[in-house]
């Protein structure tokens, strides 16, 4: 482990107005190391998603703050935060939202023609790392043509070709089968974590914690907890 | 092409289905509004065939007459009056008329006659066969080899007809720059044998044609036929005149104006849906970009790139179909009157332009709206 990657501060964020305020986070504090897999589960509800958002400069929270890499995330103007995501963080969503109509190699490649990078040279990249994830024969085909365990993996590969400091999955193994998703899990801590890179994984998926090198358990918006994870997971 | 246009033209025309949709609309809006314009402008042309064939410059009428069939004959004095105007260089009567004329097979074809000033023949046509001349000749008339011409019999040198019990000979055949608008085959004989051979009434002289010494002697001489209680009205003048009669005194112009409309809206909703449809379905997906760290103004300028690359695509489609349809119509009936002007060209692209904007505000107002937390909660 080596410096905090992220530190979240006293984040608090809720819904509604008046008699409809709801309460999603309340008060949550943490770090989230560079060289560390951290998960946050908790069941449906408890605000793992919300917190995942404000970390990742997508949902501004009502008080509180997000620094990562020492930059405090919520004080940029809309344009830099939108930058900053594209720079710093990789997501990988739990629908994968990948384009049908654009072929594999172009979904991954959409991270650096955002960046206005060279058309073809993106597309050398995003091949190169379909190669990573084991998918360089498939570059050509639509993602529907793919298998769910496939799609996890384009979209992984989405989410590194950019290189960014922070990754963050989305409930990962939500729509795979036990099998595949651990094999995700296992590549993901064995290829794409490393001392310059922290991850942070969305789940309440009990098959994958031993990958984890902290668990950070949520209830009512809530950390109720945080464990390490098991030496089976150690990288 | 920068790469966010690129993925921007993938995302729109690998979805084939819509896509197809989106360029039919907007092709058949296009193709509808030009076709629509285009015959309206081809009827104006033709209305207004005399004005451009004779060629004055200037036109001394009665103030009531609003198109070139409906002729009100003017006073004898008129015409010395105008020639006694300081600029004027000359001017001339003409006789414009309509008559039956009975062909060598014993059928009837109404005719139109224009009567040229005897001792000019100013405003005669160019002749494919025959000596203008010969107009002089006993009962000479020359036919304009027009859309019509096949009505007269298509005729050749010499060849006889009736008119008024007046006996007509063929004695040259003439082109011209545009055909009439009322389907019927044009004479040209004197002025003097027109009047002798069509009945009229006290006064026989439907304009007076002037040629002003200087152009800049115009607005002078239209003062001064104003001050006789008569327009005189330049070549484009009298063509605009005759245009306005057609556009807002006969319901033309209000049907041509509806239809354009109709076309348009047809346009506009179907490619407006479809667009819109297409958004939704990747709302979803430009969501994701926009948490990837896509910014508003390049999610902006992608809509807007697929909304004009479809507008142009489908105006460049319909001007395609429309120009074809009128040439394999003309040569079907060559009296087939549509012409595409730079205006119809002009307006459906300006239509074309707002079917794009209002498409793209849309999916623009969509897309700006969806906010990237959305993706997280699915």
């Amino acid at each position: 482990m080596s410096a905090a990657a992220i530190q979240a501060n006293k984040l608090v964020k809720w819904f509604g107005e008046g008699e409809a305020k709801t309460f999603a986070i309340r008060e949550v504090s943490f770090e989230a190391n560079f060289g560390e897999m951290l998960y946050i589960e908790g069941p449906s509800g408890s605000g793992k998603t919300t917190l995942l958002s404000m970390i990742s400069g997508i949902l501004r929270p009502n008080s509180g703050g997000v620094t990562v890499k020492n930059l405090d995330i919520w004080s940029l103007p809309a344009d830099q935060l939108a930058d900053f995501r594209l720079n710093t963080i990789g997501f990988v969503f739990q629908d994968y939202h990948l384009f049908p109509r654009l072929t594999t190699a172009e979904n991954v490649a959409i991270p650096l023609i955002l960046k206005k990078q060279d058309w073809d040279a993106s597309l050398k990249l995003a091949r190169q790392y379909l190669e990573i994830v084991g998918l360089r024969e498939r570059a050509e085909l639509p993602p529907v043509k793919l298998s769910g365990g496939e799609q996890q993996r384009v979209a992984i590969a989405r989410a590194i070709v950019s290189a960014p400091d922070i990754l963050i999955l989305d409930e990962p193994t939500a729509s795979l089968d036990g099998d595949t998703g651990k094999r995700i899990l296992e590549f993901v801590k064995g290829n794409i974590l490393n001392d310059k890179r922290c991850i942070l994984v969305v789940t309440h998926d009990s098959r994958i914690f031993s990958y984890a090198d902290r668990i950070i358990r949520m209830e009512d918006g809530k950390i109720t907890g945080i464990m390490n994870g098991s030496p089976a997971g150690e990288k | 092409m920068p790469g966010l246009f690129r993925i921007g033209y993938k995302l729109l025309v690998n979805d084939k289905g819509k896509f197809a949709a989106l360029i039919v609309g907007i092709t058949f809006a296009v193709f509808l509004m030009i076709m629509m314009t285009s015959m309206f402008s081809g009827i104006l042309r033709r209305s207004a065939a005399t004005v451009t064939n004779v060629g004055a410059t200037i036109w001394v009428m009665d103030p009531a007459v609003n198109n070139v069939l409906s002729t009100i004959p003017l006073p004898d004095y008129v015409l010395d009056a105008v020639r006694s105007i300081e600029g004027v260089k000359y001017a001339v009567p003409l006789y414009s008329g309509a008559a039956l004329v009975k062909l060598r097979n014993g059928s009837y074809q109404a005719v139109s006659v224009l009567g040229l000033d005897d001792s000019s023949l100013f405003g005669r046509p160019e002749l494919e066969q025959g000596r203008i001349e010969d107009i002089y000749a006993e009962n000479g008339f020359i036919v304009v080899h027009d859309a019509e011409f096949r009505k007269f019999g298509s005729p050749t040198l010499g060849t006889e007809f009736e008119l008024n019990d007046h006996r007509g000979v063929v004695v040259g055949i003439a082109k011209v720059a545009n055909s009439g608008l009322f389907g019927i085959p044009t004479l040209y004989t004197t002025y003097n044998r027109a009047i002798q051979y069509i009945p009229n009434a006290r006064f026989t002289t439907s304009y007076v044609l002037v040629e002003p010494k200087d152009p800049a002697i115009v607005p002078h001489i239209q003062d001064q036929v104003k001050r006789l209680g008569y327009d005189a009205l330049t070549r484009d003048q009298f063509i605009q005149r005759i245009s306005r009669f057609y556009m807002y005194q006969t319901g033309l112009g209000t049907n041509v104006l509806l239809m354009a409309v109709i076309s348009f809206i047809v346009g506009l909703s179907i490619s407006g849906q479809t667009f819109y449809t297409f958004i939704l379905e990747n709302l979803e997906r430009f969501g994701a970009l926009k948490a990837i760290g896509a910014r508003g103004s390049q999610l902006v300028f992608m809509i807007l790139f697929q909304a004009t690359f479809s507008a142009l695509l489908g105006y460049g489609l319909g001007i395609g179909l429309s120009t074809l349809l009128i040439h394999v119509a003309q040569l079907r009936l060559p009296s087939y009157a549509a012409m595409t002007t730079y205006g119809n060209l002009g307006l459906a692209f300006a239509m074309v332009l707002i079917i794009a904007a209002v498409s793209s505000y849309i999916g623009v107002r969509k897309v700006l709206r969806i906010e990237p937390f959305d993706i997280f909660r699915g």
